[in-house]
């Protein structure tokens, strides 16, 4: 039986393969100097925020009111705010509370809008109808304003709750592009092959159709976490987010406000890692795309 | 075209009543006694047993929601129980602003944008396409609230130019070049954003559209550049442009609550984050119901305007 199971399957690979060859030439944008840069900036920045109370930092709470508002220099490399705490070592912190949001929530996100957009997408008929009606009222919602209204009224705000609130409001935009990216392949030849041959659904889902559309998913999902890293941002900014002294890029580019005039490095620092951050997230996702030619799955 | 617009208007109906059903259940997130949280724990028997009455929380929850939806539809949505004035009175004193901000940033996004991606279309991959894009695509990284931090940074601070710094908001109607002035950085940083998004889009769209047959044969008729752009390449294009003005319209609305935020401009933004630290929780939730029902009904116009313009669309 298994071993039945196994010649049919190498037998439709190899017929998939062809036909894969025959409709993909292979002529693939290189994904260039400045790709590799951005990946290896984005890796810099998650090991800095995993590691980074075995790093040799200061401590990012302690105030030292010998040095207050100095301009960066050896000791603090980029200087110190105004109560006397290590500009470097809060960024670093802070990078914590980005990731952890943008890729918690992008979890959530693709956790429960791609499975059920492969399904519609894949079984068509009425659970697509139903599914992707729902979905399409939900994003009409304005996704900003729910994550500020439930925030605030659902108190006291935790990580755990940023998180679930800003992935679960991520899955109608999620379910819509892996929908309409498995739509486009779910037509292809080589998927009805796989269905005459007599693959089972399970098989022809996660065999054929998610390797086909996870270019697309990859680079939907960076782009994604650059969305989420900016909506953190904006309720740290607004104070709706982990409350200080933990230390985010949004509450430390919010508390450097009050003293703009005074300590300008308070808010350079935090801005631009934030926005080196985003911008290495959003052109490896705009690269993959190209490199892996979806144009024709509108994002 | 008639069908479509009535489906339309169908979903519009049930996307509004689940936005009203979430606004309701907001306040039922909070913790504890409801009314002693909304109004204080100093709050009198007399206030109390009012606002019990209004929110019908002695009945069960779905006759909670419709005693809280005739108050809506008839115009109440409570009193604020810090500044004793009626939530919608207070919000139709804050929205004029964010409509002004909107208005001012979306003239100069459009006007930047437009000429802009005609030139980079007309020349794909030459070196001002080349600049703009990779400027658009930097641009693209740099959330509102750091542009704005920067720009007071820089100009209010730096150059130290009057007038546009925070707390200079002055109303129209008792000084309206101040209130431009105090206006004029709020509405950069939002076109900043809105441009880049709209030169991107056009730009693509205009370069796919000056492909086709028909561009070719204008050419071939001696049609003259300018006239090729505006007349039978930018029409066409404009649909997608549209469109993506209406999807922006949520985004340009949460980052108008950052930059009012940081300026103390009292619009709907301003006003909705104080009312968060002061827990003031019916004029959140009027804020939120009127907003979010705001952006479903500027959303559902742009449909309609782009159908308007490319009637083919209700026609799949």
């Amino acid at each position: 039986m298994s071993n039945a199971f196994s010649m049919e399957s190498a037998g439709e690979l190899a017929l998939t393969e062809e036909i894969l060859h025959i409709e993909k030439p292979e002529k693939r944008e290189p994904l260039g100097i400045f790709f590799w840069i951005c990946v290896g900036w984005i890796a810099l920045n998650i090991i800095g925020a995993i590691f980074a109370n075995v790093l040799p930092l200061q401590n990012p709470l302690y105030q030292d009111y010998g040095a207050i508002n100095t301009a960066p220099s050896l000791h603090h490399i980029f200087g110190t705010d105004d109560i006397g705490r290590d500009i470097f070592a809060r960024v670093v912190y802070g990078s914590r509370i980005s990731i952890t949001v943008g890729a918690g929530a992008m979890l959530i996100g693709f956790g429960l809008g791609a499975p059920l957009g492969m399904l519609a997408a894949y079984r068509r008929g009425r659970f697509d109808l139903i599914l992707s009606t729902i979905m399409y009222i939900f994003l009409a919602f304005p996704a900003i304003i729910a994550t500020i209204a439930v925030l605030s009224f659902w108190t006291p705000r935790t990580l755990l709750k940023i998180i679930v609130v800003i992935g679960l409001a991520s899955v109608p935009l999620v379910y819509r592009v892996i929908r309409t990216a498995t739509l486009s392949v779910a037509t292809k030849d080589y998927i009805i092959a796989a269905k005459v041959q007599g693959a089972t659904d399970r098989r022809i889902l996660l065999k054929e159709l998610l390797p086909n559309i996870a270019p697309i998913g990859i680079s939907f999902l960076l782009i994604g976490i650059a969305t989420v890293v900016v909506l953190e941002g904006s309720l740290a900014f607004l104070g709706l987010s982990v409350n200080p002294p933990t230390p985010s890029w949004g509450n430390m580019i919010n508390e450097a406000r009050t003293v703009l005039a005074q300590n300008p490095w308070l808010v350079i620092f935090p801005s631009l890692a934030m926005c080196l951050f985003l911008l290495s997230l959003n052109f490896i996702g705009d690269r993959l795309r190209n490199h892996f030619d979806v144009t024709e799955v509108k994002l | 075209m008639l069908r479509y617009v009535t489906r339309r208007i169908l979903m519009l109906i049930g996307i509004i009543f689940i936005i009203s059903i979430g606004s309701f259940y907001l306040i039922h997130l909070l913790p504890g006694n409801i009314t002693v949280v909304i109004e204080g724990p100093g709050a009198s028997p007399a206030n109390q047993a009012k606002l019990f009455k209004l929110l019908g929380l002695n009945k069960p929850i779905y006759v909670q929601y419709f005693v809280w939806i005739k108050n809506v539809l008839s115009g109440n949505l409570g009193t604020s129980f810090i500044s004793q004035t009626s939530v919608v009175s207070t919000i139709r004193a804050a929205f004029p602003i964010d409509l002004e901000i909107m208005v001012l940033s979306q003239v100069l996004a459009f006007a930047a944008a437009i000429p802009l991606a005609m030139r980079s279309a007309r020349k794909p991959d030459g070196p001002l396409d080349r600049v703009l894009s990779a400027g658009s695509f930097t641009l693209l990284s740099v959330p509102p609230f750091v542009i704005i931090v920067l720009m007071v940074l820089y100009f209010a601070i730096k150059l130290a130019i009057p007038n546009i710094g925070p707390s200079s908001y002055v109303s129209f109607s008792q000084d309206w070049i101040t209130n431009l002035e105090s206006l004029s950085l709020p509405a950069i940083t939002l076109a900043i954003g809105s441009f880049v998004l709209y030169f991107r889009v056009l730009r693509s769209d205009l370069i796919a559209t000056l492909q086709e047959e028909f561009i070719t044969m204008a050419r071939s008729k001696g049609i003259s550049q300018r006239r090729i752009m505006w007349r039978h390449a930018f029409r066409p294009s404009s649909v997608a442009l549209l469109g993506a003005a209406g999807i922006n319209i949520g985004g340009l609305l949460a980052g108008g609550f950052v930059v009012q935020y940081l300026l103390s401009i009292p619009g709907l933004g301003y006003t909705l984050i104080s009312a968060i630290n002061q827990s003031d929780y019916l004029l959140v939730q009027g804020i939120v119901l009127v907003v979010a029902v705001g952006v479903v009904l500027i959303n559902f116009t742009f449909d309609f305007i782009i159908n308007l313009v490319d009637p083919r669309i209700s026609r799949e």
